[in-house]
């Protein structure tokens, strides 16, 4: 694959299509992630086209049958991180911590052309690696995440593995906002500050939701910027669906600390009918909103 | 018999000095951890975490996944209990070798129930990928690193500090899976772990001279629990097999013990000593006397085996040194 650079109408145009394969997912099955796929296309599509320095895919071009749980006779097999490039000194690592987000991420891959186009047609499938939550084995992913707040730090360990190593390369997480109520994070905050991790930075998708709700009716988070910059890290938030907005935090000075780019969004972008208020963690389409959506869908 | 001091601390460093990408990682219990002289001779390879192990266990998950070797050490509770799921999905789902090295397990420190692991080994045993080991003496503490080291996935080690007995000669170091013969005989199997083995070999002695032939073996490898020698030897045994463990009676040497008279139909009867529940906190001599895991609950349970009354006393048992253990 050669590397390609994308303007920013091409970065909107991989969003794009990001939101409607999930848009298309969502109505073949009757519900997934969608409002996630909302919130991040434009995070997720920028991530990949223009903010991290990623080498080809090395991965299968077609998804494979669930290569086996990790053990001591089971250490070859495809990683989900085979994806995003060869493990390179100077090419950066991006880990998903919302592996819920599985689906967009496997949408992102396809429209950047590191896996097959046709992909999606084993997602969720049994027996297949294209698994609703990712793990190891998930195109696109580097690790098991679906309990939250540990890959943050394991970002965090790799990314000091890789300072003490000298790489110039980045690690990257992704991390919804919710789970910056859990402890961990702010463990990691702490070690990441106190070992001046420079080349670690942390994506937040601040969408406003979780699964009960929006943030701050279950349990506040602001002021977040704060948070983390008195933690020991260095904080910016920007619009994340502003793709030059978003993919210029990243060009923030932060020496001897980690960068966390809080990027905030709404899981109603671009299919307006989630604007009207509803549980919004598992969009379920009922039958009475099939037209609306699949007008959406065409006119996409 | 010989007490060593701070083996581990001399271990330790000569280990990563032939071993490059070994790391320590520590809680703020370092020093309590014999690593603060590692610290001294290796500052750039000793990583501070703070009191923080849920961030240090997944943190070393992803320093292994770039090639280093980190040994965590602070207590043995904070290594399994508190991180659990840490444990299990940063470091063991993926295989990843990261050494949990857990200090003062079960009674060995009178710091009471939250400092006390008394079912790790029970918790840990059901970790996929996990291999548990259970230091006994100097000589075990000099070996168990080498043997992490191979076994190149998670490795919980139950690890004893400052004063240790050397209760096996220094030139034969523990074998993996390999249970370690210290008396012969077919009447009664004992199987002893960790500080209780000391106790058992007091009990030995004294049984011996009441005619009573015990195979006496001490177990250091609990997950894999597949030595073949422990299975040949329970079923050669006339009375069955006793087992006396620093641990609850669930899920520890006993529990695996029973799983394998069952797995392989040998149907001899089996008399578990541990810990009933949960301990509060003592000195070591007064707990293991407390709760019986002491030389003298190990007569009874061959008497109640044997069906004869052997007339030991308490006395006859306190031929062998006892090392206390006083500090948090």
């Amino acid at each position: 694959m050669a590397e390609k650079k994308y303007s920013t109408e091409e970065v909107q145009k991989v969003a794009n299509q990001i939101r409607k394969q999930i848009l298309g997912v969502a109505l073949q099955t009757g519900g997934c992630y969608l409002a996630q796929a909302c919130s991040s296309a434009e995070i997720i599509a920028s991530l990949y086209t223009k903010v991290m320095n990623l080498g080809p895919s090395v991965g299968n071009w077609e998804p494979i049958p669930f290569p086996g749980v990790p053990g001591p006779d089971n250490m070859d097999y495809q990683r989900g991180s085979a994806y995003n490039g060869a493990p390179a000194p100077d090419k950066d690592r991006f880990f998903v911590s919302c592996c819920h987000y599985a689906s967009v991420i496997y949408s992102a891959l396809a429209a950047t052309g590191r896996i097959s186009p046709n992909c999606m047609e084993k997602f969720n499938v049994d027996g297949w690696n294209m698994e609703m939550i990712g793990a190891e084995h998930s195109p696109g992913f580097e690790n098991t995440a679906g309990s939250l707040g540990q890959t943050i730090s394991i970002a965090g360990g790799t990314a000091h593995a890789r300072k003490r190593r000298g790489d110039t390369g980045k690690c990257y997480v992704l991390l919804g906002d919710g789970e910056l109520q859990e402890g961990q994070t702010w463990e990691c905050i702490q070690a990441a500050g106190h070992y001046k991790l420079d080349n670690f930075i942390v994506v937040v998708d601040a969408n406003d939701q979780q699964v009960e709700g929006k943030i701050a009716d279950q349990m506040t988070e602001e002021p977040i910027v704060a948070r983390f910059e008195s933690f020991g890290a260095t904080c910016v938030e920007c619009n994340g669906h502003d793709i030059e907005a978003f993919c210029k935090a990243f060009e923030t000075p932060h020496e001897g600390r980690p960068l966390v780019v809080i990027a905030r969004t709404s899981g109603a972008t671009g299919i307006k009918p989630l604007e009207k208020p509803r549980s919004m963690h598992f969009i379920r389409i009922g039958k009475d909103e099939r037209d609306e959506f699949q007008k959406i869908y065409d006119a996409m | 018999m010989k007490i060593e001091v701070n083996t581990h601390e001399k271990n330790m460093i000569r280990f990563a000095a032939e071993h490059s990408e070994v790391v320590v990682m520590s809680a703020d219990l370092g020093s309590s951890c014999e690593v603060k002289k590692f610290r001294q001779v290796y500052p750039d390879r000793y990583l501070t975490m703070g009191i923080a192990e849920q961030n240090m266990c997944s943190w070393a998950a992803g320093m292994a996944r770039e090639g280093y070797r980190p040994f965590l050490h602070t207590f043995a509770v904070f290594l399994y209990r508190r991180i659990l799921d840490q444990l299990e999905m940063s470091v063991a789902y993926p295989n990843l070798p990261v050494v949990f090295v857990g200090f003062v397990p079960g009674i060995t420190t009178p710091g009471g129930v939250t400092h006390q692991s008394i079912n790790d080994v029970g918790v840990l045993r059901t970790v996929p990928n996990m291999t548990i080991f259970d230091i006994g003496d100097a000589t075990e503490i000099e070996g168990v690193l080498d043997l992490a080291y191979e076994c190149n996935g998670p490795v919980y080690i139950r690890m004893l500090r400052k004063e240790v007995p050397r209760l096996f000669p220094a030139n034969e170091p523990m074998q993996f899976n390999r249970a370690r013969v210290l008396s012969e005989g077919d009447d009664i199997v004992l199987l002893s772990s960790s500080i209780c083995t000391e106790e058992a070999m007091r009990a030995t002695a004294a049984l011996k001279e009441k005619g009573v032939s015990v195979q006496h073996m001490h177990v250091s490898t609990l997950k894999p629990f597949t030595d073949p020698t422990i299975v040949e030897a329970i079923n050669k045994s006339k009375y069955g097999v006793i087992t006396i463990e620093n641990h609850l009676d669930i899920g520890g040497l006993g529990t695996a013990v029973a799983d394998i008279i069952a797995e392989n139909g040998l149907g001899k009867r089996l008399v578990k000593i541990g810990l009933p529940g949960y301990p509060h906190g003592a000195s070591k001599m007064y707990l293991m006397k407390k709760y019986g895991i002491d030389a003298m609950h190990l007569v009874e349970a061959v008497e109640e085996l044997t069906g004869k009354k052997l007339g030991i006393q308490e006395d006859d048992l306190e031929k062998v040194r006892f090392v206390d253990f006083l500090e948090v």
